[in-house]
């Protein structure tokens, strides 16, 4: 697959800034609404999973 | 143990951590239920996890973990079509919350007319219009070509802007947003009445 490199933990994201229509707006609040949540407790206990799981050299 | 190509430092759970919001508001868009999203989103890391090894350091983990989750809602929905109590009505009234409001669009309005959209249009204007992929990143998620993905984003546009009327496009009118809500109520009581 060919794709563009992006930095690691970066929220944002990059939108051309031309005007669009209201709901256009909306439907990027609603996409950064969920990604500016904070990660649920067992999100954080599945990564601790996958660490203890992995390689752990 | 044996020598790879990947670099000594290079952490893989970290940059998957660093995606996850994504993977999150991506599932919550496709099937329109927070819970189910997230489980989704776990389904993907362990996934993810497990073919570590096939990701190139340098490119886009966003990309690559999308398309994963894509895969695994895919095939979720074919195998039990969302446990079979999937409704778009009722996962509005979920997810509905008062935001966006002083801007004339009705959030709970738009997350509903999503929800009508058919899949393949909902996805495009989430890669597309939500996550801000470009066109060619969010045909390659797809799988499908760039002229597809294009159309597909310009028909979930002309679907939405119909379905949120002057809303949508001017932002204003309480009128069609309370009409909107009354019919939502009506058919949340069908819902139940069942």
């Amino acid at each position: 697959m060919s794709s563009t490199p992006e930095k690691p933990g970066k929220n944002s994201v990059q939108r051309s800034g031309r005007a669009k229509p209201v709901w256009a707006e909306g439907l990027r609040r609603m996409y950064d609404e969920v990604v500016d949540e904070q990660l649920p407790d067992d999100f954080v206990a599945l990564l601790k999973k996958l660490d203890k799981s992995g390689d752990s050299q | 143990m044996t020598a790879s190509n990947i670099p000594k430092n290079y952490d893989f759970r970290t940059e998957m951590t660093g995606v996850l919001p994504h993977l999150r508001a991506f599932a919550r868009g496709l099937c329109g239920r927070p819970d189910y999203a997230d489980d989704l989103v776990q389904e993907t890391m362990l996934k993810a996890w497990a073919a570590r090894d096939s990701f190139q350091p340098g490119t886009s983990m966003r990309s690559w973990t999308f398309v994963i989750l894509r895969n695994v809602y895919l095939s979720e929905a074919r195998r039990n079509r969302f446990r079979g109590d999937y409704d778009p009505d009722l996962a509005e009234k979920l997810l509905s919350q008062p935001a966006g409001q002083e801007d004339g669009l009705h959030m709970g309005d738009l997350r509903a007319a999503m929800m009508r959209l058919s899949p393949e249009r909902r996805e495009a204007l989430l890669l597309v219009g939500a996550g801000g992929f470009s066109y060619e990143e969010a045909a390659d998620i797809a799988q499908c070509a760039v002229g597809t993905m294009k159309s597909r984003v310009a028909r979930a546009r002309r679907s939405l802007e119909d379905m949120l009327g002057d809303e949508g496009e001017k932002g204003g009118r309480s009128k069609s947003r309370a009409v909107s809500h009354t019919e939502m109520l009506a058919d949340l009581d069908k819902v139940a009445s069942l």
